[in-house]
């Protein structure tokens, strides 16, 4: 029994650290958010390099074929640096959507590209969780018909993963749809409106009776969401407490004072047991099927509670400060805000988790 | 990650089961006050033979003699709470580390066996009216008299001491020290003259905690661990055993499992509490905060079976683990609605009041051992590295 990261992993996560920490700098965000392009190309290509598109692509198709808790790591890594680059829609949700659902042809077309980093791929979910407005999508001879919103990476797309209204998953060349960016409170990552009008679309044979692949998908995608949350959170206690010791007031730097202090422990208190959660949800993504969703629910779901909660106390604790641009903590609290409503707001995750365990 | 046991704690799991099986019908009842029963004596007897209690005392005192193992002790704690059994003792969990490690052997040879047998109970005479969380403050003055010393004061929040064989309390035997290194740590029997045991009722309406007054109590010169003005280090040893049990994710988890029975039990208007979606969403959302602190709780072990000191995760199990079993006790009092203020034998009570004592004492728990306010200075100043307050004399 050992509930930790073995020597390859802690590596795997230094390395990308790493190189985000020298690379993704706070001017790299700031040009992102100000060109509303949140993929930035340089960033990707780097990323890549160190295997992170290719973290889930089988060694067949020219990934490196490690597992969930891996890419929970990396996703927790882009998101302490609020990184402006497509991983958990591209590298996570595609290929696990095409590992459980694609043809042997769709998988050699798109896993290689993938695993490349070749490719941007969007994911529009919302026709099976969080439809509004007048979202709604209808397949019908090989065409979709309708609209998604909150599609993941949408703007930057080259192909897009779309649930249809009976969870069927579709391939969709992104240059064959309308695409309308939906600006975010959060510009280090790209959603769009996509509107289908008799587009051509590519089922995914495994999911055309079974949920599954969809369900699979969704829950990989909550852990990573869950991951970057709690990346953005680590990074906003870390700089919370740095200005808690160099601030002063009152002839005393603030962090002395008892009501700082408490600010600090409780952030400490409440995201520190979620680095344990976001592994074991990983972990069961990874080998344990059983606990799988539920655990997914509650990793996202939690995350998002004590995400929100830090976000909020990381900036009191810089004071005025906390809330100018010249510092830039909002980016990582927008980050925060943003991760928790995509793919499910806690309070409809739990229902989901109440329902994994038969309370319903 | 590997979640898996090996082989030698599976044998150890199932040989733990099997003795559960046949000899769990055996224990005491979960909740005994007072002195230990004839049966528990028996029973906690049991449990050394076969090494599920003082499992890592050695064996000339009495103890079972294994090697100590975090994965065996925590294998002893998850079957205990799965098989409903009372689990056995190890003596005191502050008293008996603390002579095992600092005690002289005449110390060891005369308190161990006893008290690990629950043959000797213990009470702890620590904190004082005046010194709560600034326990160093402690007045309970000894002074040396020929070859005994004389102690005169006060203690206060005494768990047990009107039960207690022996007491084992911080008194001040160096006036003119800092507070810190004025301090010595003595241990004498509870019916020593000049003690006074008063209880002290508590909000549950049961006397929990005692008052005790030492009055020109004579203990002989040698009943002192470490030496004169070391009482405070020697504490701190005896606390630090106790801060890790505050917050166990394993009964935190068996409690939640309790809760979501209640709700599916219970029903109010005709309709299950469960199927009511602002009560499940609560009892969801405690259930996210509960798998944490259990993951937490497996990272901290394993940290721990690799001799690696785990940080962080650790210093934060008291705070969250008794605020959890705090609001557990809550929603399950929430959940009874006025069923959960029926008190004492009262018609209708559940579980025989068992959730609204756990609503009061679980309270007590987040004050006791490090208050919630104690506990965030000490994750701030030692875990995160936040400066200390400037002392008031300092400021004037």
């Amino acid at each position: 029994m050992d509930f930790a990261l073995t020597e390859e992993q802690r590596m795997l996560q230094d390395s990308v650290s790493g190189y985000l920490t020298n690379t993704c700098s706070i001017e790299i965000i700031r040009e992102a958010a100000a060109a509303g392009q949140a993929h930035n190309t340089m960033l990707a290509q780097g990323l890549a390099g160190l295997g992170v598109t290719s973290i889930l692509v089988p060694e067949d198709f020219g990934g490196v074929g490690l597992g969930f808790l891996e890419a929970a790591l990396i996703s927790e890594s882009l998101g302490a640096v609020a990184a402006p680059v497509s991983f958990t829609s591209t590298a996570v949700m595609a290929p696990v959507a095409l590992l459980n659902a694609g043809s042997e042809e769709q998988q050699e077309a798109h896993l290689p590209r993938i695993a490349a980093g070749a490719a941007v791929y969007g994911v529009a979910v919302t026709e099976q969780i969080g439809r509004r407005d007048s979202d709604g999508i209808q397949a019908a001879d090989g065409k979709l018909q309708g609209q998604a919103m909150f599609v993941l990476e949408g703007m930057d797309a080259d192909q897009i993963i779309v649930a249809d209204s009976i969870g069927a998953l579709y391939l969709v060349d992104a240059t064959e749809v309308k695409k309308t960016a939906l600006k975010t409170i959060d510009r280090t990552r790209s959603v769009a409106k996509i509107e289908f009008s008799n587009t051509p679309a590519e089922l995914l044979p495994g999911s055309a009776s079974s949920r599954e692949p969809l369900l699979a998908m969704i829950d990989a995608g909550r852990v990573m969401l869950a991951a970057d949350t709690l990346g953005a959170g680590q990074k906003m206690v870390k700089d919370s407490i740095a200005y808690a010791k160099e601030r002063r007031q009152f002839n005393r730097v603030i962090g002395s004072f008892q009501a700082v202090k408490h600010m600090c422990a409780e952030m400490a208190a409440e995201l520190e047991p979620c680095r344990a959660m976001v592994w074991y949800a990983a972990h069961a993504l990874d080998a344990m099927p059983d606990e799988a969703r539920l655990m997914a629910c509650h990793a996202k779901a939690h995350l998002s509670e004590v995400g929100q909660f830090v976000a909020r106390t990381a900036t009191e604790v810089h004071g005025g400060m906390g809330m100018t641009d010249l510092l830039g903590l909002h980016y990582w609290f927008k980050r925060i805000g943003l991760d928790r409503q995509l793919l499910g707001a806690p309070e409809l995750v739990r229902e989901e988790a109440a329902l994994a365990q038969g309370w319903l | 990650m590997d979640l898996a046991y090996n082989q030698q704690y599976t044998e150890f799991r199932d040989e733990l089961r099997s003795f559960l099986e046949t000899h769990g019908s055996e224990s005491p009842p979960a909740h005994e006050r007072g002195k230990p029963s004839s049966q528990a004596v028996a029973w906690q007897q049991k449990l050394i033979e076969h090494g599920y209690a003082a499992r890592t005392i050695p064996k000339e005192y009495g103890g079972y003699g294994a090697e100590p193992d975090i994965l065996e002790a925590h294998i002893i704690a998850e079957e205990f709470a799965r098989a409903g059994v009372r689990m056995g003792h190890n003596g005191d969990n502050r008293l008996v580390p603390t002579v095992l490690e600092l005690g002289t052997e005449e110390q060891k040879q005369w308190l161990i066996p006893p008290s690990i047998r629950g043959e000797m109970n213990w009470c702890q005479g620590y904190s004082e009216p005046g010194s709560g969380s600034d326990l160093a403050s402690l007045t309970t003055k000894a002074e040396l008299d020929g070859d005994e010393w004389v102690i005169n004061g006060q203690k206060i929040w005494t768990s047990g001491a009107q039960h207690a064989d022996m007491i084992f309390c911080l008194v001040r035997t160096e006036p003119d020290a800092p507070k810190h290194n004025g301090i010595s740590y003595l241990i004498f029997t509870m019916d020593t003259p000049g003690i006074d045991v008063r209880p002290l009722v508590t909000m549950t309406g049961e006397a929990i905690f005692n008052e005790v007054f030492f009055t020109d109590v004579r203990v002989p010169k040698d009943q002192i661990v470490g030496q004169r003005g070391e009482g405070w280090f020697v504490a701190n040893n005896t606390l630090k055993h106790e801060r890790g049990g505050l917050g166990d994710p394993n009964q935190a988890e068996s409690r939640f499992h309790d809760i979501v029975e209640i709700m599916k039990r219970e029903t109010i208007d005709g309709q299950r509490l469960i199927d009511n979606p602002v009560y499940r969403d609560r009892l969801l959302k405690l259930q996210g905060k509960m798998l944490a602190m259990k993951f937490n709780g497996m990272r901290v072990l394993s940290h721990f079976a690799k001799d690696e000191e785990p940080g962080l995760p650790r210093w934060i199990v008291k705070l969250n683990g008794c605020e959890l079993n705090h609001q557990m006790a809550n929603m399950a009092i929430d959940a009874l609605g006025e069923l959960g203020v029926l008190y004492d034998d009262s018609a209708h009570l559940r579980d025989g009041g068992m959730w609204q004592q756990r609503y009061m004492l679980d309270l007590g728990l987040i004050i006791g051992g490090g208050t919630a306010q104690i506990q965030k200075n000490m994750i701030g100043e030692r875990a995160l590295g936040l400066p200390k307050e400037p002392k008031y004399e300092q400021q004037a």
